[in-house]
Formats: structure tokens, C-alpha cells, sequence
């Protein structure tokens, strides 16, 4: 072989197998995907980043490889607290950036879309999202969870309802007959009267105050005022209360509770991080009870979580919110919850909406949500998907769900939720008496809606 | 020849100036301007008046000293107040009357335990914020906190820091944070002083209270307001409390700039509002640097 003919063989040879290469690199070369949630292995949100991470982003890039379009999928932890990742999407989003597929609380969809930064799910992707087979085992109330004006936003993961979490072990310490179920603020109150001569330190633990977030109008003050008759919005004439009995009720029971007679820990509701102060309450047995969503049941205090209470299933008891008295609740009820809804939205400002989506409508497919039920039972968003292996869980859906209401999806409400973190605040530091605080709390609610869109209850 | 000591033309100075003057009308100028018009309009980042800002005049100003309600804790004048309370504690009292005692007191001294005093002073100034931050919340903490440990074992009880006592406890923060300044300002100043001025004065016997009040306070003066003009402007706009309390426990520590920074960036994040406490905060440092400039000024001519 002559010299010039070993180089060309050698030249040739050496294109054909960087040709070969770039064609190789080309077919394998995957699309990024970023999803984000508020969830960390190891910390809050334990089971959905296992599930994530070890089930559903390898199965779904599995499949993906498998019919030559890869696709890989990274998952962000994100693990501080909801406001701040509300903050995170506030600031991602307006400047056009983000992750991919993000979660997100539905009481903030209506804010986001009215500042722009949001657009309907088949404007980002596509209208083919309309022809999901998913849809049609999601009913249209658990829709609403992700929905503003008639569009959809994004693809829901469950809903939850509210209760009170008490602690057998005490209760039994203090001679209270089990199970538990109060008829009447005046028992809970009762109750904890017994609990606090009996030596506990934190008897009922109400959420109140700022540091608390959206969790003290919540777990707090809905689950008080729903129960002294009526809503914080009446959607029948579209106005916001202000000023009421109900009101009033609802801030002496929290002063009953914080100020008067101690039996709640005020500390915990003024601290930054009080809310995981009351996890760690309740578990090592200080606070006795503690209104809570079912989140709490399935999540915080579950085993493997670090506020794993010990045999959760022997020591925690659980007993619906009554109202004031039988029958004084919202619509006349005797017990009262209150739902809201999480799911998952894909970012506007993607590169690669139909890829987001294709992960978004897999993970919430029947077979991964049953998978994630196995990990942990909680009320699900498909109709065809039950809650698996929890008889707690499923007898608080049961029991609750017929009593819940939700929150008025309006670019107000957030902003009225912060007047009521305030308001509650005040009284329990001492800071305000009921009336005052609730003065206060008109004013303030009257300038941020328009003085035609409030009202008084006489 | 007459611009015979100039090395380059007019022309070319104004080249090399250039990049500085963009620097400063890109980066200073127009982003003052920015908040001065966003002061007059109710522009959010979330919800409607996102997209469709309007003019609202006065409004945020009115907001801000509306007289019925701005004395409440978490209005802005609670906050002006508290702030008030917070540079008069740790910058006033903390900061500069330590920072001078600690120079004072190593005066003319040289030695391991000055080198020792000064590195950890030092030290406690540069360490990053928020690692500062977190070993003093671990340091005030109620239940595991070291200082409630120390006081506990003496005898002195088990105050609860934070929720108790919040101001106090961030003016302490702030005082051990940032003597460092004021003592090497004084140390630097001292050293200044002719030594035979207290030679003189150790001869005829005099006190150190008598030294201090009739040498040393004289001749540091012009140093001393120095110090306390710029330590005033500085912890007026300090945010560091913010990871120690978040302003809280119920408001009660939260200084101007935890209250710009809650409007502005948390909630709603309303730009407009969050815009005039800035134009406000602006005019008050504003202020604090004129008398600055001019004590220096006046400083120069004596």
C-alpha cells in the first residue's frame, strides 16, 4: 500500500466514523426536562421526591429511550418553606425563566394569571392536552384546584381536608375517655382545660400569626371561623365579610386559647419557624392537640419522616373541628374542614412544552399515582385511583369531605390571607383586643377589594 | 502654551472618564430615577396591576404616614422607630462606645492579650452575615442556646431571647458585629495624639477620667463624629436582624429595612409601595451624608 493511499483510507475511515459518531450523538442526544417541588429525600416531602427519583423519572426515561426519543428528567429539591418558593416563582417567572414542570398551590394561580406570568396549559403546549385520557377520571371540583376562568392550568395531585390531631397517650394521662370527638368549642376548650391540669405542657395548638403563612389561615382561623357560621367570602353576592359576631368568636376563642388561659403556646405562633415547632411538639408529647391537614397525618408525622411520631397509628387519634355549637357552623353544619389543592403546572417560558408535558401526563398517569399511594395514602385526584392500605386516611375522607369548602380562587384572596395571618397575630401577642384587630382587619380588607365588594354581617 | 501642565487633551480625558459616567448613570443614576416614577404608581409583580401599573399620585406616601395607623407595629412608622432604637443601641451606644473603650484601654499597649482582642473584634466583623446569623440564633436559642446554658449554670434564669426580649437581642448582635470599625478607627486616631500631651498631664497628676475628658476627647472630636455619621448610615440600612427574627416575633423588630423588603419582595410584592419607602429611606441617608460631607468640610478648615 503506496503512502498516499494508506491516507486516504485512513482519511476516509476516519470521516465515515465521525459521521457515524455526529448521526449517533444525534439520535441519543436527550431533551432536559427540570421539574421542581417542595420536597427533599431525607426531608419534607420525603416520599414524593423518592417516588420522583426512583420510580418515575427512570421508568418514564426508560420509555422514553425505548421509542428513540429520550428524554431526560432532573428533579430540583427545593427546601424551604411555601412562601418562599411562592417567591422563587414570582421572581423566576417574570424575568421569563424557571424550571420546567413546577408545583404549585392552586390559591395562587389566580395572582399569577393576573399578573401574566401564567398561560393556560393548551396555549403552552398545545390543544392536544384537552384529549388526555386523564381528564375524564378527574372530577371537575378537583379541576377547579388548578383552573381560573373556565381555563386549565395545569394537571392537580390531591386534595386534603382539616382536622384535629390529638395524642392518646395524653389524653389517657389525663383521664379523657377515647376515642374523642368534640360537639362544641366549649369542650375543646374543656378538654384542654383538663389536659393543662394534668400537668401538659401545650395542651391545643391553633395556627395564628404571620410566621405561619398560608398555614394559619388554614389549619387556624378557617377552621375557627367556618365553625362560629360563616365563610370569609359569600359567594353568593361576591362580598368579603369584614366585620361580624363570627369574627369576633373566632379572635376571643383564639384569645381564650393564647392569652387568657395559656392552654395554647403563643411562642410557637410568633417565631419564624413555629410551624416545624409544632411538629416537633407534637411528637416528643407536649402538645396534646393540634388542627392540622391530613398532610400532617401522611407526611409530617409518617414513619421515616424526622417528626415521625412512634407508633403513629396507636398514639394519634383524630376528631373532626366541631362547630361552636351543633348546627352554628357554615351552612348549618355541625363539623367543618376546609380543602385546598396542590398539582403541577408547566412553565410558559419552556423551550420544551410537549417534552414537560409527556412527563407531567406519565406521572400522572393511574399506574404512577396508584405507585405513589402505595408510598403514601393520601386522597387522591383520580376517580380511579383509591386510597391504598390507610383506614385513617380513608376515614377522614369519609368523615370530611362532605363538611369542606374551599377558598374563593380570586387575585385577592392571597392578599386578604396576609391581613388574616395579621390579625390573628395581634391578638395573640396581646398586641390588639379582638375588636380592635378586627377594626383593623375592615380597613385594611376594604382598601384592597373596594369598598363595594365588602360587607358586614349584622 | 496654555495647557502646558495638561498630559492629555480635554478631549481624551473625557474618553477615560466615560466609562465611569456609565457606569454610574447605568447603575446609579437610572435605577434612582426608576424608583423615584415607580413611588407614584401601584405596580406589583403578581396580580392585575402587574401588567397594568396606573398612577396613583401620592398614594403610597399617604399610605406610608397615614397618622391613624402608622405608629402600628408593622407600619412604617413603627418601623422608623424601632430602626431609631436599633442604631442608637448597637451603633451609637454598642459599637462606638465599645470600639472606644477596647481602644482605649489597649492605648499605648503592645502585647499578646491587645493582639488577641483585636483579631477576635476583627473577626466577628468579617465572618460572612449569615454564618454570623446562625451561630447567634443557635447562641440566644431558649431551649439549647449556649448563653441560656451559661446563665442557667450561674444562676440567672433562662430568658427567652427572642421572643422576649427581640430588640435587645439585636442590638447585642449588631454591637458585637460591628465594633471592629469604631475600634480601629480609635485605635488608628489615638495613636495620633503626641505623647507627651499625657506625659505632661501624668506629671501634674491628672485622672483618667480628667485625660480622657480634657486630651484625648478634644483632639479625637472630628473622629468621633465621623465615625458616628457613617455608623449611623450604615446600620440604618443593615438587614442582618432579618436573619436572626425575621422582624418578628409579631413585628417588634422590624427596622425599615426589613419593612422595604416584606412590601416589596414578599406577597404581592408591591414594587410601588416598596418604591416610596425607598425615595423616603433615600432622602433620610441623603440627609446624614450632607452632615458628613460638611463635618469634614469644617474639619478641613479648622
Amino acid at each position: 500500500m503506496s503512502r498516499s493511499k494508506f491516507l486516504t483510507l485512513l482519511l476516509v475511515t476516519v470521516l465515515a466514523l465521525g459521521a457515524l459518531n455526529i448521526g449517533l450523538v444525534q439520535a441519543q442526544e436527550p431533551v432536559k426536562v427540570t421539574i421542581t417541588c417542595r420536597c427533599v429525600v431525607g426531608g419534607v416531602n420525603h416520599n414524593l421526591a423518592v417516588w420522583l427519583t426512583t420510580f418515575t423519572i427512570p421508568t418514564f426515561e426508560e420509555a422514553m429511550a425505548a421509542q428513540g426519543t429520550p428524554i431526560d428528567v432532573e428533579l430540583v429539591e427545593f427546601g424551604g418553606g411555601d412562601e418562599q418558593l411562592k417567591e422563587q416563582y414570582a421572581l423566576d417567572l417574570s424575568v421569563g425563566s424557571g424550571y420546567d414542570i413546577i408545583s404549585f398551590d392552586g390559591f395562587w394561580v389566580p395572582e399569577f394569571v393576573g399578573a401574566g406570568l401564567l398561560k393556560p396549559l393548551a396555549e403552552v403546549v398545545g390543544p392536544e392536552v384537552n384529549d388526555w385520557e386523564g381528564w375524564g377520571h378527574i372530577s371537575d371540583g378537583i379541576q377547579a384546584i388548578l383552573s381560573y376562568q373556565g381555563e386549565r392550568y395545569g394537571i392537580p395531585a390531591g386534595t386534603d381536608v382539616r382536622q384535629i390531631f390529638y395524642r392518646k397517650d395524653l389524653f389517657e394521662q389525663a383521664g379523657i375517655a377515647l376515642p374523642w370527638q368534640p360537639t362544641s368549642w366549649e369542650e375543646v376548650l374543656d378538654t384542654a382545660r383538663t389536659l393543662k391540669e394534668a400537668g401538659i405542657e401545650t395542651p391545643l395548638q391553633v395556627n395564628a400569626g404571620t410566621a405561619m403563612g398560608e398555614a394559619t389561615t388554614m389549619q387556624g382561623y378557617f377552621m375557627v371561623l367556618l365553625g362560629a357560621g360563616h365563610h370569609l367570602y359569600d359567594f353568593d353576592d361576591g362580598k368579603w365579610i369584614i366585620k361580624s359576631q363570627g369574627i369576633l368568636d373566632t379572635l376571643n376563642f383564639y384569645k381564650t386559647v393564647y392569652v387568657d388561659e395559656g392552654l395554647g403556646d403563643a411562642r410557637m405562633q410568633l417565631l419564624q419557624d413555629g410551624r416545624n415547632r409544632s411538629f416537633v411538639g407534637f411528637r416528643d408529647g407536649q402538645i396534646a392537640m393540634l388542627v392540622e391537614g391530613d398532610w400532617f397525618w401522611r407526611s409530617v408525622i409518617a414513619p421515616g419522616s424526622e417528626t415521625a411520631v412512634e407508633n403513629r397509628n396507636e398514639v394519634v387519634g383524630w376528631a373532626m373541628m366541631p362547630a361552636k355549637e351543633p348546627g352554628a357552623g357554615y351552612r348549618g353544619q355541625d363539623f367543618v374542614s376546609i380543602s385546598g389543592g396542590t398539582g403541577w403546572l408547566i412553565n410558559p417560558n419552556t423551550p420544551h412544552p410537549k417534552e414537560a408535558w409527556a412527563f407531567l401526563s406519565y406521572m400522572s398517569s393511574r399506574d404512577q399515582v396508584r405507585a405513589f399511594e402505595l408510598m403514601q395514602p393520601r386522597i387522591s385526584f383520580r376517580d380511579d385511583v383509591e386510597v391504598a392500605g390507610d383506614p385513617v386516611m380513608t376515614a377522614m375522607a369519609n368523615a370530611l369531605l362532605q363538611y369542606s369548602t374551599v377558598r374563593p380562587m380570586l387575585p385577592e384572596y392571597p392578599l386578604i390571607s396576609t391581613e388574616i395571618q395579621l390579625m390573628t397575630e395581634r391578638v395573640v401577642s396581646g398586641e390588639m383586643s379582638p375588636e380592635e384587630a378586627m377594626d383593623a382587619f375592615a380597613e385594611a380588607v376594604t382598601e384592597i377589594a373596594g369598598a363595594d365588594n365588602v360587607k358586614t354581617l349584622e | 502654551m496654555e495647557r502646558k501642565h495638561a498630559i492629555f487633551p480635554a478631549r481624551v480625558g473625557i474618553i477615560f472618564l466615560t466609562p465611569a459616567i456609565l457606569f454610574v448613570i447605568v447603575f446609579l443614576l437610572y435605577p434612582f430615577v426608576r424608583v423615584f416614577l415607580l413611588s407614584f404608581t401601584n405596580q406589583t409583580l403578581l396580580g392585575t396591576t402587574a401588567p397594568n401599573p396606573e398612577f396613583v399620585g401620592l398614594d403610597n406616601y399617604r399610605h406610608l404616614f397615614n397618622p391613624d395607623r402608622w405608629m402600628r407595629l408593622g407600619e412604617f412608622g413603627s418601623a422608623l422607630k424601632i430602626t431609631t432604637q436599633f442604631v442608637v443601641g448597637s451603633a451609637l451606644i454598642g459599637q462606638a462606645g465599645m470600639g472606644m473603650l477596647i481602644a482605649w484601654a489597649f492605648y499605648r499597649k503592645r502585647g499578646v492579650l491587645r493582639e488577641v482582642v483585636f483579631t477576635l473584634v476583627i473577626l466577628a466583623w468579617i465572618i460572612p452575615e449569615t454564618v454570623v446569623a446562625f451561630t447567634w440564633v443557635a447562641f440566644l436559642d431558649w431551649e439549647f442556646g449556649t448563653l441560656n446554658s451559661v446563665l442557667e449554670t450561674v444562676g440567672l434564669g433562662r430568658p427567652d431571647w427572642l421572643f422576649e426580649r427581640p430588640l435587645q437581642s439585636i442590638i447585642l448582635f449588631n454591637s458585637w458585629r460591628g465594633t471592629a470599625f469604631s475600634m480601629l478607627l480609635f485605635s488608628g486616631a489615638l495613636e495620633t495624639i503626641p505623647p507627651s500631651y499625657v506625659e505632661t498631664a501624668e506629671v501634674v497628676g491628672a485622672t483618667a477620667w480628667q485625660k480622657f475628658r480634657d486630651i484625648f476627647f478634644p483632639l479625637l472630636r472630628g473622629h468621633i463624629l465621623t465615625d458616628l455619621i457613617l455608623i449611623t448610615l450604615w446600620t440604618f440600612n443593615v438587614f442582618t436582624p432579618f436573619l436572626l427574627t425575621g422582624g418578628g416575633p409579631a413585628k417588634r423588630t422590624e427596622v425599615v429595612s426589613i419593612y422595604t423588603y416584606r412590601t416589596a419582595f414578599m406577597g404581592r410584592h408591591e414594587f410601588g409601595k416598596g418604591s416610596s419607602i425607598a425615595v423616603v429611606m433615600m432622602l433620610i441617608n441623603l440627609g446624614l451624608a450632607l452632615i458628613y460631607l460638611a463635618s469634614i468640610r469644617r474639619r478641613r478648615a479648622t
